[in-house]
């Protein structure tokens, strides 16, 4: 009688466990690994989450390596999806690297709240940050020496910053933080600091400056009309397939109903 | 019984080879690597070039790889916090070790013990926040971040290390020596100073050598209040250490800039392991007299 008890236990323990293996393989399973640009890391969280809500069973991962690291990443195939939050270099698209803009970011240039001055041309921007005009009296603000904030050598933002107020290599930085968060917390200290972030992770401890005339906001970086913004990109190998999971997740990230997400995130999404 | 123990013991002993040999194995793995991925780029360079050039621009449309003023900032940094700390650190373990009575004594190396425990993100955290604008507005400099303030981090940073060592060095005197000069009518003073900071000489040295170590490699609060630009150094200037030129540019490297990354590292192991090398010199040739 007992032995027939662990019998029974045994086969009903065995089918039990079979039905679960069964349940698991019909899910889609698979990972999706991303990697790069680290102002990239709230949209591309928001979508990944999603992502994984919608299609249980798919491990999301993101390693924030920064534009450059993501980009070497998919090269040597360490990751599905490359993320970058400049647009590919020639080299680099010779390469055999393919992009898809996912969405922009504007960048804001930021001041300390008590500075009076409120708005700059791109130009004025590019003649603070080369060196040329040393003095905040010179552009309306109080008498005071300009101490310029920018993000270290590599960094996506500052890619971003120079190339489009062409500054590239001439910027006489007084700090070269590793961070956003750092910029902010640097310009919300010294009444006579400037420096540029991240469109979404600007916020009341400093004033984001009009450029211009036109104030930095998700309309104005839509629309084209604020003028220092970049694409955050999606970097794909041109001759390999995606797995079937990154595949399902490039097209969830550019579908027009999940455009939604992007702007949580803080940034305009391009589709 | 007997041939089991004897295999037991083998065993152990095999077992902390072993674990002694993991240390070893991990100091060569980090020095090979280093020279593999640090040679490269000093080759492309040139080692003068490298070692002795002013400019640090490495994504500009001509790179340049000076890292000079990395190496002179942080010597200076290290001397700096040596000249605040050393003095500050060695006076306080003398008082803790001889003069402090019990309850003081007690409650202060609790203190010290929690300065050691703090991370150093921290440091930089507080010091960003408190320091750099203290800088800004009694020197009226236009900002504060640069070479006084990482010099004042550090220092403070380097104390606990310092006086923990030498307290226990200073300690380790033995009694009677301490008891003979006093009875040559020696003062109190005189005594520490004169037999008791003498005898634990080579400890409070061993002191000084693990705080010059814990300066020079110390990255992530430098890194939040020097300013990180690569200037040379000057006392309000924003400047950049070896620790922090890597640091600050690693993660979005690329190529050669990423290669010369590595090759700074290289420099700075090479740089301890002299200043190790040479303190270490002059500490047994000092008891050897």
């Amino acid at each position: 009688m007992k032995n027939m008890e662990k019998f029974i236990c045994m086969a009903l323990a065995g089918v039990l466990t079979t039905g679960l293996l069964a349940g698991c393989t019909k899910e889609t399973s698979g990972t999706v690994s991303t990697d790069g640009s680290t102002s990239m890391e709230r949209v591309i969280g928001v979508l990944g989450e999603a992502f994984q809500e919608a299609n249980k069973g798919v491990t999301f991962t993101y390693n924030p390596t920064g534009s450059s690291g993501g980009i070497q990443a998919v090269q040597e195939g360490r990751c599905d999806i490359g993320l970058s939050s400049r647009a590919l270099k020639d080299e680099e698209k010779e390469s055999g690297l393919t992009e898809t803009v996912l969405a922009y970011d504007g960048i804001a240039v930021v001041v300390n709240p008590d500075n009076p001055v409120s708005d700059l041309d791109v130009e004025t921007i590019a003649k603070l940050y080369t060196g040329e005009i040393t003095n905040w009296k010179d552009v309306g603000g109080a008498d005071a020496q300009v101490v310029l904030v920018g993000r270290e050598a590599g960094s996506g933002t500052r890619d971003g910053f120079e190339a489009i107020t062409d500054t590239e290599d001439a910027c006489q930085y007084r700090q070269e933080l590793t961070s956003t968060g750092d910029v902010i917390t640097t310009v919300a200290q010294n009444p006579d600091a400037i420096g540029y972030a991240s469109l979404s992770s600007v916020g009341d401890t400093v004033k984001a400056l009009t450029v211009g005339g036109v104030a930095p906001t998700e309309e104005t970086v839509k629309d084209g009309s604020y003028a220092i913004q970049r694409p955050f990109v999606l970097v794909t190998k041109i001759d390999a397939k995606l797995s079937d999971a990154a595949q399902k997740f490039f097209d969830f990230a550019l579908a027009a109903e999940n455009a939604e997400l992007i702007s949580k995130a803080g940034v305009v999404p391009a589709n | 019984m007997r041939k089991g123990e004897r295999r037991l013991e083998t065993l152990i002993h095999g077992l902390f080879l072993a674990a002694g040999l993991v240390t070893v194995g991990c100091v060569l793995l980090i020095t090979v690597y280093l020279i593999i991925s640090g040679i490269p780029a000093i080759r492309e360079i040139g080692l003068w070039e490298f070692l002795l050039g002013d400019t640090w621009a490495s994504t500009s449309a001509e790179p340049r790889f000076g890292i000079l003023p990395f190496l002179l900032t942080s010597v200076s940094g290290m001397a700096g916090a040596m000249v605040i700390g050393v003095p500050v650190g060695f006076f306080s373990a003398v008082y803790l070790a001889k003069a402090a009575p019990q309850r003081v004594r007690v409650v202060s190396e609790h203190i010290v013990s929690l300065l050691a425990g703090i991370p150093s993100v921290v440091y930089g955290l507080v010091a960003m926040m408190v320091l750099v604008p203290w800088v800004r507005s009694t020197f009226h400099v236009p900002d504060g971040a640069g070479l006084l303030v990482a010099i004042l981090v550090l220092a403070v940073m380097i104390l606990p290390s310092i006086i923990k060592v030498s307290v226990t060095a200073l300690e380790a005197v033995p009694k009677e020596y301490e008891d003979a000069s006093l009875a040559l009518g020696a003062t109190a003073a005189e005594t520490w100073f004169r037999v008791s900071v003498p005898a634990a000489k080579s400890g409070i040295a061993a002191a000084v050598v693990l705080g010059v170590g814990r300066a020079i490699g110390e990255a992530t609060a430098v890194m939040m209040v020097a300013g990180n630009a690569p200037n040379m150094p000057g006392l309000f200037q924003s400047v950049r250490f070896l620790t922090t030129a890597i640091v600050s540019e690693m993660a979005y490297s690329g190529g050669l800039q990423r290669q010369a990354l590595f090759s700074i590292a290289l420099v700075l192991y090479l740089f301890i392991l002299l200043i190790n090398a040479a303190l270490n010199f002059f500490l047994k040739r000092d008891r050897g007299t």
